[in-house]
């Protein structure tokens, strides 16, 4: 039984399919269902890839370069194909996108339930209630900070700020400022604290070190034309491992080459270890900094050995020669915040989905969506966006597109079984959601 | 198996042990260990120690034997020297729990060894333990650890296993990182 909708500007409130966010895996989404002739709807709590207006830095930029960034149907038509998008010129990017698509992007509306209904799922928001046959979850990735429980035992004398409280340096007190994280995030906050003139402590974890530039092109279009970021999730050794791994220690600009551990040294920075303990004022460092540096030293050679094989063939220019991570006499152990003047602390420690509202049997122990490449442990349930999801590049704008259609696509199949794909899209289709035609098509994409 | 995965394995268990990861990640409670020493003075700073029964894998588990080590220090410190100092006990454990680790990585990425030797040095100002010096630590100021490594593996190659073992390494961990100690005292 259906009633009118009219919130969702629709007679109906059933539709086939809901997409849960409106940021470039939702959009893209969008646009591949339309394709198909799937009746769909987009929801959005905020507005058009509402992470990006509200919980950016103002100096980010994409780590891609403007030639890769692209969705289904649009690629980047600007002047400089070599740049690198801040986050308004991305946000335009994605405001055109959308309003192009034939759906309907409910923004605003924020979920706040899903959960099984039938052979489909109820997707309560904020403004009423939709019946979806199939929904696809493209919330995003990074929902939330992710900070280690070690921040309940700073001293209330240290501010603590996470990269969604920080828009520049005047938002981080006068004083020492620790960062802890050394990814993209923490070692770009890093950089922009030092040059602004302050007193930067960064404690490095595990991290990934790459260079921006490599034999006469940026390390994206390596990474691509070794077909490094089309490696699939089930080919990937350590998958876990992979999804975990922290962003490259990157910034979009070509003013930089190697934003690494050496280069925030020579601004001044004082390199820890992972902060490990805090005891009273005392804050604790691992000693494990000079393994960390090592292993991320290793990789990068690795990776750009690798690189070096397909360049070697393309006959690309001689390749760049990086000194080791070099750190400036034995890395210290322990810091006091008032001896040693930390004011601040920003956790630059990751970012986590936050599915508190899906009320469907899907979640890991630790909270993770379990999901075979994208296909949700759940009939008729999807979704993209997330790391490492069906290829290395899935995480990436430019990634999307494959992951995208390889979804919908699993998504359209679902909705017609058991009919084939010639045949009209059946509005009788109702009570088959066979897992077992579910579970063939997944063993189907991992043999693709 | 041909001979030349045999002999890459190092007599490391490379199966069983992915076998383990596999099932304690579907069953993470059963990966909950418990280690236990007992510990007894004898004379003097002469104490013995001895290890047999430890907790895992959800029920109480034995080694073949019970293992019995003593603790002790030189005569320069007036003692008996009845055993190693505890102090270099922690490096013996380093050292075991790194060479295990390069043993299982190489296994595990099929790497040959042919040899492995470690010299590991500790510098410690015994001010501290003396409270000669309230500025100085009780431990170490820094460990250094020295490998040789004979594999049929690349340099590079070499010193990703010896990088790995340290990430991998319960012993390595519990020297570079805070733990909680509870030490207390029983009727």
């Amino acid at each position: 039984m259906t009633t009118d909708a009219p919130w969702t500007g629709r007679k109906a409130d059933a539709v086939d399919v809901v997409v849960i966010g409106a940021g470039h895996a939702g959009l893209a989404a969008s646009h591949l269902l339309s394709r198909h002739g799937v009746d769909h709807v987009v929801l959005e709590r905020g507005q058009v890839a509402n992470a990006w207006r509200q919980e950016r830095w103002n100096s980010l930029r994409l780590l891609t370069p403007n030639w890769q960034t692209r969705l289904p149907g649009k690629a980047y038509a600007g002047d400089d194909p070599d740049g690198f998008m801040a986050v308004p010129e991305l946000v335009r990017f994605l405001d055109d996108y959308a309003a192009g698509l034939n759906a309907p992007v409910l923004t605003e509306t924020t979920v706040t339930r899903v959960a099984r209904n039938g052979d489909g799922y109820r997707v309560s928001t904020d403004r009423g209630t939709l019946q979806a046959r199939a929904v696809v979850l493209a919330s995003g990735a990074c929902n939330r900070p992710s900070v280690p429980g070690i921040a309940g035992k700073l001293p209330d004398t240290v501010k603590q700020l996470t990269p969604f409280d920080y828009d520049s340096p005047d938002d981080v007190p006068a004083g020492g400022v620790l960062v802890v994280g050394a990814s993209a995030t923490g070692l770009q906050l890093a950089t922009e604290l030092l040059r602004a003139g302050r007193d930067v402590t960064l404690a490095a974890g595990e991290h990934v070190r790459i260079p921006r530039q490599y034999r006469g092109h940026d390390i994206f279009y390596w990474l691509q034309r070794c077909g490094i970021h089309d490696e699939r999730y089930d080919q990937v050794e350590d998958l876990a491992r992979g999804r975990r791994l922290p962003s490259p220690q990157l910034v979009g600009t070509r003013e930089l080459d190697l934003l690494d551990l050496n280069h925030l040294a020579g601004l001044g920075a004082r390199i820890t270890g992972r902060l490990a303990g805090v005891r009273d004022d005392t804050l604790m460092f691992s000693g494990a900094l000079r393994n960390v540096c090592e292993l991320a030293d290793l990789k990068m050679q690795r990776l750009l050995a690798q690189i070096d094989e397909t360049a070697d063939a393309d006959g690309a220019p001689a390749p760049e020669r990086y000194a080791p991570t070099q750190l400036p006499g034995p890395p210290v152990l322990t810091l006091d915040t008032r001896r040693d003047d930390i004011r601040s602390v920003i956790w630059a420690t990751g970012f986590r989905p936050d599915y508190h509202w899906l009320d469907v049997p899907v979640l890991d122990r630790k909270g993770q969506l379990i999901h075979e490449g994208g296909v949700v442990a759940s009939p008729g349930m999807y979704a993209l966006g997330l790391p490492l999801m069906r290829r290395r590049k899935s995480s990436f704008i430019f990634g999307i597109e494959d992951d995208a259609r390889d979804i919908t696509q699993h998504l359209v199949d679902y909705l017609r079984w058991p009919f084939p794909e010639s045949d009209a899209r059946s509005s009788s289709w109702a009570g088959a959601a066979s897992c077992r035609t579910t579970q063939e098509s997944v063993l189907s994409m991992n043999n693709g | 198996m041909n001979q030349a995965e045999i002999a890459a394995q190092n007599g490391v268990n490379v199966e069983a042990l992915l076998g383990a990861r596999e099932a304690l990640t579907a069953a993470p409670e059963a990966a909950c260990f418990t280690w236990r020493v007992a510990s007894e003075w004898k004379n003097g700073t002469h104490a013995e120690s001895s290890v047999e029964s430890f907790f895992g894998l959800g029920e109480e588990q034995k080694h073949v034997r019970e293992y019995r080590y003593d603790t002790d220090h030189p005569e320069i410190f007036a003692s008996a020297d009845k055993g190693s100092t505890p102090v270099e006990f922690i490096l013996v454990g380093l050292a075991g729990c790194l060479t295990a680790g390069i043993a299982a990585v190489a296994s595990h990425r099929g790497i040959r060894l042919h040899s492995v030797t470690a010299t590991v040095e500790a510098d410690m100002d015994i001010q501290g333990i003396l409270g000669i010096d309230g500025d100085v630590r009780n431990g170490f100021n820094s460990i250094t650890v020295d490998y040789r490594v004979d594999a049929d593996a690349s340099e590079a190659d070499i010193a990703a296993l010896v990088a790995q073992s340290q990430k991998r390494s319960a012993v390595f961990d519990i020297i570079t990182n805070p733990t909680d100690v509870h030490v207390r005292v029983n009727r």
